[in-house]
């Protein structure tokens, strides 16, 4: 691309604009199968448009190669999609959309260990997709939700039922919701921080 | 119907080691032009940069400046996150990193380190994002 072209660079809205006082920044991932919704959440409380940020991979999917960048042939992109939150004048929250898939999760060093922790959105069409995302944060120790993305057609499961089948202790909270909607989306969030909160609390928080 | 049945995990004993970042090309010599040779180590080491790491400006475009730190210095004049570069500047996210590096080193740019999950969770963080979210 041509980075000299200033009128055609593409940045932040000056709207989008942080403040100069913006210090830290914190993130959440929001991890699903492909089609669940996670973009569609990312841009319901997004105050920005959705982003996409790219990682190359090689096809072995290790990310480690010695080629990198040079060897266009055996490399591959996957995309992530994320959004913002400014929080206060100095914090500000990052969302990020994640396909489940474990060769995804190490392109992105800590992606999910910085994160304050995870929702994990569901579709009861194909609820088995999230079987082993679930395990993966159970044995990484990552704090997460389970949201139950409300598809028109998909079958309608007692949340006990759906807590029995995913085999989720009695403490990790599993909600309903439609990620179309900001009010939904930001109530799974708020579901996902009060549990937080009560980890930090207990002193569980590994 | 019954949905399908999962059964649980327990956390491992050691979480499994963060994988080495992919290492850019060695440098070849002369003067480069190729992006991951601009920016590319010997030793291949990197800046500790996380996805919402915010990057600001600190100087002004060197004249010698290639025109991705142009670019990436004009884009900072505000504080952005490695990600945000990363979807502006349509550069993969370890290729931004292997710039960042560069340009931190150069003294071009500063960092300000993300708040990461550790052993013990601030609680007043999590009260300061909670308020935060309830005013969307």
């Amino acid at each position: 691309m041509d980075f000299n072209g200033s009128d055609t660079l593409p940045g932040p809205r000056t709207e989008d604009q942080l403040p100069h006082t913006a210090e830290a920044a914190v993130k959440i991932v929001i991890v699903g199968g492909f089609g669940v919704g996670k973009t569609t959440m990312v841009g319901s409380v997004s105050e920005i448009r959705p982003l996409t940020t790219e990682e190359t991979m090689t096809q072995a999917g290790i990310g480690v190669d010695d080629n990198f960048g040079s060897d266009s042939k055996t490399a591959t992109t996957v995309a992530m999609d994320f959004g913002r939150i400014s929080i206060t004048e100095q914090l500000v929250l990052y969302l990020f959309g994640t396909p489940g898939q474990e060769r995804f999760w190490f392109l992105w060093n800590g992606l999910f260990e910085g994160a304050l922790g995870a929702v994990v959105l569901i579709d009861t069409r194909r609820l088995e997709v999230s079987f082993d995302v679930i395990g993966r944060l159970e044995e990484r120790g990552v704090p997460f939700v389970v949201a139950v993305n409300s598809f028109p057609d998909a079958p309608r499961y007692p949340l006990a039922e759906l807590r029995t089948a995913l085999d989720l202790g009695e403490e990790i909270p599993i909600v309903e919701c439609d990620v179309r909607r900001r009010a939904s989306s930001r109530d799974v969030l708020m579901t996902l921080m009060t549990f937080l909160h009560s980890l930090a609390t207990a002193g569980a928080l590994r | 119907m019954s949905p399908p049945q999962r059964r649980r995990r327990r956390p491992a004993e050691q979480p499994p080691p963060p994988p080495a970042p992919p290492r850019a090309s060695p440098r070849q010599g002369g003067k480069p032009e190729r992006l991951f040779v601009v920016a590319g180590k010997d030793d291949g080491e990197r800046a500790e940069l996380d996805l919402v790491t915010l990057i600001v400006s600190s100087a002004e475009p060197p004249p010698a400046a290639a025109p991705e730190q142009t670019a990436l210095l004009r884009l900072c004049t505000t504080p952005l996150s490695v990600a945000e570069l990363s979807a502006y500047l349509n550069l993969p996210f370890s290729a931004m990193t292997v710039l960042l590096t560069d340009m931190l080193t150069a003294e071009l740019v500063t960092a300000r380190a993300p708040i990461v999950r550790r052993s013990v969770a601030d609680r007043s963080l999590l009260e300061a994002v909670m308020h935060g979210l309830q005013r969307l």
